[in-house]
């Protein structure tokens, strides 16, 4: 008692305070345990949730139209999305010149098949345009090869653009093309090795050299080959048009000046580029409007739009609106998910609970034997056991035969339990009953049988006896079973999809449709975001309302 | 990932110069095809005799019904773990349009007929991308049961469409295509017009009508052997579904079923190569996509499965079936004889409307 005085602090014995020691002591613990689980947490979180968070960002994702169309989707923003004006010129150079530099990285028709997911054609108008976009320049070059031969060849236009020996380079602009190609390419490229143009023919041939830039960091960074040695893209060529018709190259005195002047003199003779004819040569959808709001509508980095479609609506320039009538059936299906589980969750909970009882109630070796039957199934291959139902259940299958031949049936009235609603409840009933029995089981076994003893002996009929004592304490298994099937039975996809017909499918059959069949990854993302939604709402709801302390599985 | 790129380009070129050595290439390489007999008629007509020509060992994977979203996955986890994939050409089309199989120029990377004529020709316009190998001509067609159908066989697709004449249960896939063309045809739509009228709202209303018709009497299948099971149980009177699946049922199981050929529908079935393999590995895919098209490999696998070969040179070549004896000519879709009335599936048109109509019809189906 000696050394607690009457106002400070408990001391410990090696005199810090007692509080302070025994929260270092606690910290020491703490970290301890947490070192124990850091392997499981590390586990969980790189095969677990990070995967599956990167999944459920697909559905709001949608940087594939700003990385393939930059200039495009920039200029689209300045546009009033209309149905019957198309956008200005400006906006069509850019979607030319976008367009040629997507086709040749190959990253257009990937853009198309995003865009089919909201229109139809939209996948080949952007794989036939990528083809076609070469003939403009083409047509150019024909032309001032006639004036100088050195246009169609490597070296000049890389003196010309380089600004030759010792010319300051424009690192900046050199800068925002690689960025470009970065996104486009979806990769990250170092801009310290890329090609950059001299400052001069930035200010004086501005498009060129971006066009040449773009062209250059391509083959430079990407493709790793020697850009002095390589002939440019074709979009060079319009562009020198269309910057030599603004500029005044009189005063230029630097690489290639010769030529460029040579060309610059005749430039008469070429007619500048009129983009938004040359869009509707190459398909006649470049020139109807719907195609550019579609484009506008669906141009943001992040979208609403596959959750929009995952709940039977569609993205517009004017907004959400539902989807017409005949392509609905997401929300059907989610309902129907929803019931049939809850369904199938009944039939098991009416199915498992005599089973666990006789299982709890039996001598040990004979409850063994039982528990083999229960477990046997479940042990069997699910494809196994859906495909013996389908024996079982068919019009010329075991159950109606055996129906038939006792006279219940009429031979050409059999009864059609199988590739509807009836044949995915029978057939996932049998496959979760395992789920529910096992944590019936455990419950009722802790159940002493003197309390049901004491309960008649007080002149409880067996009923009450059962409903009044029995009953309320074997509920945990109950809550804990019917929440496990539940759970697995909305999210179930093989035995719906071969017993199920066309009234018994669920939403993760149009899940596994969208991942591996039509690539529609972000609708399949927002799709099964909903879902896990779903099932978290329902489980809170299960905890306000039965509490969730109350499910034991054992 | 760009270093491979880079790469990728060089072999490219050198492989077209003829100066990879094959001391480089790995000596053993996945394949994926779907499994089943077709597996079976590949190893024994191109993967055995490829082993034993160079001592690399095969290994198979079965997965081509989910190829074109595992190529995906493993082109963003950057680790491609296949060399040969075999895939229908509208998959084809989809991985070359995301960028996931590589282009092939078939002068260069496919061998030329015995006659010299250049594979480009020989291929023809089987070559429905730029990614894609052809290898087997299939056909979607229909099978019925002779005890079931009276006295007068089918012999038109439309008596799919005929209750009163065929009374019972008919199985169709569970998807708009090659049922939306049947149906359009057999409700008074010219052929050629089809697909015209098929883009359009009252033309997809229109062939869902006709289905409407017989939607009570349909079993919808997913997968190509579910029609052979339920022609043979009797679930069905008729079902469509890939010739070779009925020619098992037919020739091998010797099920009382035959053969409807009206309006069968002509796809393509053969190999890609995924994107992005180092230099080595696909240095040797193409040394086996070289060996295992040429003409008479093609021929080859017809003795074992009744599809035809997709070269024009390989059809005089096609042969008896190994096990049976009997002569596979006649059972190829192919043969002039089946082939009188044929449709070839329309990439183009079911790569823009695929999921436009799918959706129409998966709502059509739900209600």
């Amino acid at each position: 008692m000696s050394d607690v005085t009457q106002d400070g602090p408990v001391l410990a014995a090696d005199g810090t305070p007692l509080k302070k020691s025994l929260a270092r002591a606690l910290r020491v613990e703490k970290l301890r345990a947490l070192a124990l689980i850091a392997p499981l947490l590390i586990f969980v979180l790189v095969s677990f949730i990070i995967p599956i968070g990167s999944m459920l960002f697909r559905s709001v994702e949608n940087q594939i139209v700003g990385n393939t169309l930059p200039n495009t989707v920039a200029r689209l923003n300045a546009w009033e999305a209309d149905d019957d004006a198309l956008p200005p010129e400006p906006v069509f150079e850019a979607m030319y010149y976008d367009m040629f530099n997507a086709a040749e990285a190959k990253r257009h028709t990937r853009l198309g098949s995003r865009l089919n997911y909201e229109a139809s054609g939209m996948s080949s108008l952007f794989r036939q345009s990528g083809r076609k976009l070469d003939d403009l320049g083409k047509d150019y070059l024909k032309d001032m090869r006639a004036i100088n031969a050195g246009w169609g060849q490597a070296g000049p236009w890389y003196e010309l653009m380089s600004g030759g020996e010792g010319a300051e380079a424009d690192r900046d602009f050199s800068k925002l093309a690689v960025g470009r190609i970065s996104r486009l390419e979806e990769t990250v490229l170092k801009p310290a090795e890329a090609f950059a143009p001299s400052v001069e023919i930035v200010a004086l041939l501005p498009k060129t050299a971006e066009a040449y830039t773009s062209f250059a960091v391509y083959e430079g960074l990407v493709e790793g080959r020697d850009v002095a040695t390589r002939k440019p893209w074709e979009t060079v060529y319009p562009a020198l048009v269309q910057d030599l018709k603004a500029a005044d190259v009189s005063g230029f005195t630097g690489a290639g000046a010769d030529m460029l002047k040579e060309l610059a003199g005749n430039i008469g003779q070429f007619e500048a580029p009129n983009f938004t004819q040359v869009m509707a040569e190459v398909d006649d959808d470049w020139s109807n409007p719907e195609t550019w709001s579609l484009i506008k509508a669906h141009s943001g980095k992040y979208t609403n739009g596959y959750f929009l479609n995952a709940i039977d609506m569609q993205r517009t320039p004017d907004g959400a609106e539902m989807q017409p009538e005949n392509k609905r059936v997401l929300l059907t299906l989610f309902k129907r998910t929803l019931y049939m589980s809850l369904a199938i969750t009944g039939m098991c909970v009416l199915l498992a609970y005599p089973v666990a009882w006789i299982l709890a109630n039996l001598p040990a070796r004979s409850a063994n034997m039982l528990m083999i039957l229960v477990l046997l199934p479940f042990w069997t291959s699910l494809l196994v056991r859906t495909s013996a139902w389908k024996v079982m259940l068919q019009q010329q299958g075991v159950i109606n035969d055996v129906l038939v031949w006792l006279g219940f049936l009429a031979d050409d009235d059999r009864l059609i339990i199988i590739n509807n609603a009836t044949g995915t409840i029978i057939a996932m009933t049998h496959i979760l009953l395992p789920f529910m029995i096992l944590p019936m089981y455990s419950v009722m076994q802790t159940i002493q049988p003197t309390y049901l003893r004491a309960a008649k002996s007080l002149g409880a009929t067996n009923w009450t006896a059962f409903w009044r004592v029995y009953f309320p304490q074997s509920v945990p298994g109950i809550g804990a079973g019917s929440i496990l099937v539940f759970i697995l039975a909305i999210g179930y996809y093989i035995t719906p999809e071969i017993v199920g017909g066309t009234k018994g499918v669920f939403i993760s059959n149009r899940i596994a449709y969208h991942i591996s069949s039509s690539l529609n990854w972000g609708l399949a993302a927002a799709l099964g975001t909903i879902l896990l939604a779903v099932v978290l709402v329902l489980y809170w709801a299960y905890d306000k309302i039965v509490g969730i302390d109350n499910v034991k599985l054992g | 990932m760009k270093f491979t790129k880079t790469l990728l380009a060089t072999t490219a070129l050198t492989m077209a110069a003829g100066v990879a050595g094959a001391q480089d290439m790995p000596n053993e390489m996945t394949i994926v095809s779907w499994g089943g007999a077709y597996s079976k008629s590949q190893l024994l007509a191109y993967h055995e005799p490829y082993s034993e020509k160079t001592g690399v060992t095969i290994l198979n994977d079965e997965s081509s019904n989910e190829a074109v979203a595992k190529l995906r996955a493993m082109n963003e986890a950057d680790n491609i773990t296949w060399d040969v994939v075999d895939v229908v050409a509208a998959d084809a089309i989809r991985l070359c349009d995301e960028g996931l199989a590589m282009e092939i120029d078939p002068d260069t990377m496919l061998a030329p007929a015995d006659d010299g004529t250049p594979a480009s020709e020989d291929f023809g316009d089987l070559l429905v991308s730029d990614c894609f190998i052809p290898q087997i001509v299939y056909s979607t067609t229909f099978g019925y049961r002779t005890d079931l159908v009276g006295d007068t066989p089918p012999t038109d697709v439309c008596d799919v469409f005929d209750l009163e004449a065929y009374p019972g249960k008919r199985s169709l896939e569970k998807r708009p295509i090659n049922n939306m063309e049947w149906a359009l045809l057999c409700d008074g739509v010219a052929k050629d017009d089809v697909y015209d009228v098929l883009a359009t709202d009252e033309g997809q209303n229109q062939a869902l009508a006709k289905l409407d018709t017989i939607k009570d009497s349909v079993v919808w299948w997913s997968a190509g052997a579910d029609t052979p099971q339920l022609l043979a149980d009797g679930e069905v009177v008729m079902g469509s579904t890939y010739n070779g699946r009925l020619f098992s049922v037919i020739e091998e199981q010797k099920q009382p079923v035959a053969m409807l050929w009206d309006a069968q529908v002509f796809d393509l079935d053969g190999w890609i190569i995924p994107a992005g393999l180092s230099p080595e590995r696909q240095a040797r895919a193409l040394d086996y996509i070289m060996f295992a098209t040429d003409t008479q490999r093609l021929a080859d696998q017809a003795k074992y499965i009744a599809y035809g070969p997709a070269r024009k040179s390989s059809a005089p070549l096609v042969d008896k079936h190994a096990e049976l004896g009997i002569d596979m000519a006649p059972h190829m879709p192919t043969d002039p004889e089946n082939a009188k009335n044929t449709f070839l599936y329309n990439y183009g048109f079911w790569a823009d409307y695929r999921d436009d109509i799918d959706a129409k019809f998966q709502a059509w189906l739900a209600k």
